[in-house]
């Protein structure tokens, strides 16, 4: 992780709104967001927090009665003459974006994959798709590249899979051939949204080592979406912490992991299920994420936040700088902020985890 | 595969055997005379009876009936067209209903879906409340009434279609009472395509397939249209044996010697006439559970989940 790493996703204060029935929900407040080439980031929050909106906005697959109010996704490739382009995803047509971007140089894996697969054709076609819209490859050379795609995803017997439809394999395999289709066109950037929500826990596993491997591969970038800490620790170097459509902390994975600094951030972890716990029970953030419909005053997390400062009904806090890479939108960072700790609880189940973790190192 | 064929066509034919039967029982229970009783003595009735066969057991009467309908011959009538054999009636009646209803169906379903198809297509603009309305008001509006509408507009008014079916002018005289059958299957089509296909816009698959670059026609053609026809097809089969066994009143109205008509007169002149009723009702049987059939094996290639499980009851 240094200077040589160059950025190829590069969200800026992208704002979103959506028009429902009961009014304009801003559901996303000013994201920013930096994804480098071959890093991993995860963006974790909510249900709501807009973490899907995000990413959806980046693959041109927002709803119809979103408007994007302002703010920009630049995104950096090389084109087919070498050069290095970047363009702004949002001035984009929908059309501009199938053709260019989407699954040739974005692509997605879906959450579900129990629905995210067209029930009447063979997944060899499904996979075969891309190839032939991106790639202008021939039928043999799709075949045979799906067929490694299926090895390399590793689905056994990837010839007689090639024949099947999507109800004859189980929920892992699925998802499996979900990834391959994602990979198909060769892209360079991968957005996972929850890949293993759906799946069992013993699968879950298995596919974000499989997405892991191949990224190393295949030199690719990622996003994850997800609300489970437990996979952003696998995976990630980075990480955004996302509330009410913005986000409020940012750093790698160990600054997120050990030292936090956001009440928010502080809430998930102590969430987070240990072996060592001596609570009786779990420890879950009070209340429930505000009704962007209206618009919240001040910073959305006060009514949640047990180490609330008055300043926090009153005025959002930007974002401070903890390290380099490390930043976090609170109050309780200001010089002026009287000085408040992690939980202790918190502190102590941290503690454990970091030993835990350097037996390993 | 072909062993499944012909599980279902064995079901089929069993199922028919099984309804011609109640049909053949239940014709005989109904109140009412075979005959045009009111011109008969009771001694002319009982010498009829007797030469029909109609005091034998039922079990009789009903081997001997099926005996000759496997020869395809389905009697003469008892009341109606007395003496002409039922074959030779049926033929003519069902060769116009077939026609003005295969007329009917081919119209309204290539009409529905184009309608269907543009409603989805643009969600939410002028398009798709046009179809809204116009398959309500199809729906709604009889077809009789809407012959009656066409009659007066385009046979009286301006004289250019004939006011009552006419067999010498056939393509001319099948334009308006086709046109009024077809609005019902019309609406029923369009409004179902266009609630499936915005319901299959809106699946994960179709995200996904948005995701690899697919948009526009490839897009529609290769993964909306196929899943979203897959239920309209079972819509479509009951309504095309409605319009192919001829829609009563339309045909009245318009003069048509069809078999809508033909089961009114059986069942309401003089005396039900037994084997007029039977032949009428096997035939709407065989069409129903032949186009289920054909429903049933169209699923199959449509659908692969179906294909694959029809595979594995073999295997």
């Amino acid at each position: 992780m240094s200077e040589e790493m160059k950025t190829i996703l590069d969200i800026k204060n992208l704002d979103i709104s959506f028009r429902t029935n009961a009014g304009t929900v801003h559901a996303i407040r000013g994201v920013n967001l930096n994804l480098c080439k071959g890093e991993t980031v995860a963006i974790v929050g909510e249900s709501g927090s807009g973490k899907s909106v995000t990413m959806k906005a980046a693959m041109g697959l927002l709803d119809a009665n979103a408007t994007i109010n302002s703010g920009e996704i630049l995104y950096t490739y090389t084109n087919t003459s070498g050069e290095e382009v970047t363009v702004d995803l949002l001035k984009m047509s929908k059309k501009e974006m199938r053709q260019h971007i989407n699954g040739k140089r974005i692509a997605m894996v879906f959450q579900d994959p129990m629905t995210s697969l067209d029930p009447t054709m063979t997944i060899g076609r499904q996979i075969m798709e891309s190839m032939f819209l991106h790639k202008k490859m021939s039928r043999e050379a799709a075949k045979a590249r799906a067929l490694e795609l299926l090895q390399l995803v590793g689905i056994p017997d990837a010839e007689k899979r090639f024949k099947n439809y999507p109800h004859q394999l189980s929920g892992g395999m699925r998802q499996r051939v979900v990834i391959a289709i994602a990979l198909s066109a060769d892209p360079n950037v991968l957005i996972c949204d929850e890949p293993t929500t759906a799946l069992d826990v013993t699968i879950q596993a298995k596919i974000l080592e499989l997405i892991m491997d191949i990224q190393k591969k295949m030199g690719l970038s990622v996003i994850y979406i997800t609300h489970d800490l437990g996979v952003v620790a696998k995976v990630a170097d980075y990480v955004d912490v996302m509330y009410a459509g913005k986000i409020v902390e940012v750093g790698n994975v160990n600054e997120i992991f050990f030292e936090p600094k956001h009440p928010y951030t502080w809430g998930l972890l102590s969430a987070m299920p240990d072996l060592d716990t001596d609570e009786e029970r779990l420890y879950s953030i009070p209340g429930s994420p505000p009704n962007l419909l209206h618009e919240p005053k001040g910073d959305a997390f006060t009514a949640r936040n047990r180490f609330a400062l008055a300043i926090d009904e009153k005025a959002e806090p930007p974002m401070f700088q903890v390290s380099r890479t490390h930043f976090a939108a609170t109050w309780l960072l200001h010089p002026d902020a009287p000085k408040v700790e992690m939980p202790p609880e918190l502190k102590t189940m941290l503690e454990r985890a970091r030993k835990e973790a350097e037996k390993y190192l | 595969m072909l062993k499944y064929v012909l599980k279902r066509v064995g079901m089929a034919l069993l199922t028919l055997l099984i309804i011609t039967f109640l049909l053949f029982v239940l014709v005989r229970i109904m109140p009412g005379n075979p005959f045009p009783s009111e011109r008969m003595s009771d001694e002319q009735i009982a010498n009829k009876r007797a030469e029909m066969g109609l005091d034998d057991p039922i079990l009789v009467q009903f081997g001997r009936y099926m005996a000759g309908v496997l020869q395809g011959d389905f009697g003469k009538g008892t009341s109606l067209y007395y003496g002409a054999p039922i074959k030779t009636v049926l033929s003519t009646a069902i060769s116009n209903s077939f026609r003005i209803g295969g007329i009917a169906i081919l119209v309204g379903t290539l009409a529905g879906l184009a309608l269907g198809i543009t409603a989805a297509l643009n969600r939410g603009r002028f398009m798709d409340g046009f179809c809204t309305v116009f398959s309500i008001l199809g729906v709604c509006v009889p077809s009789y009434v809407f012959l009656i509408f066409l009659q007066y507009n385009f046979a009286f008014r301006i004289p250019f279609f004939p006011y009552f079916f006419d067999p010498n002018r056939f393509l001319f005289s099948t334009v308006m009472p086709s046109l009024s059958l077809s609005l019902f299957t019309m609406s029923t089509i369009a409004r179902f395509t266009r609630n499936e296909m915005v319901e299959v816009f809106d699946s994960d698959y179709v995200r996904l397939a948005e995701s690899k670059g697919l948009y526009g026609r490839k897009l529609v053609l290769r993964h909306v249209l196929r899943n979203a026809l897959i239920p309209i097809v079972t819509v479509l089969a009951p309504l095309v044996v409605d319009l192919l066994t001829g829609a009563l009143v339309v045909e009245k109205i318009y003069g048509i010697n069809g078999i809508g008509k033909l089961m009114v007169d059986a069942i309401a002149g003089e005396g039900i006439d037994y084997n007029y009723v039977l032949a009428l009702g096997i035939l709407y049987s065989t069409l129903y559970i032949g186009v289920m059939l054909l429903v049933d094996l169209l699923y199959g290639v449509l659908d692969p989940r179906i294909r694959v499980s029809a595979k594995a009851e073999e295997g």
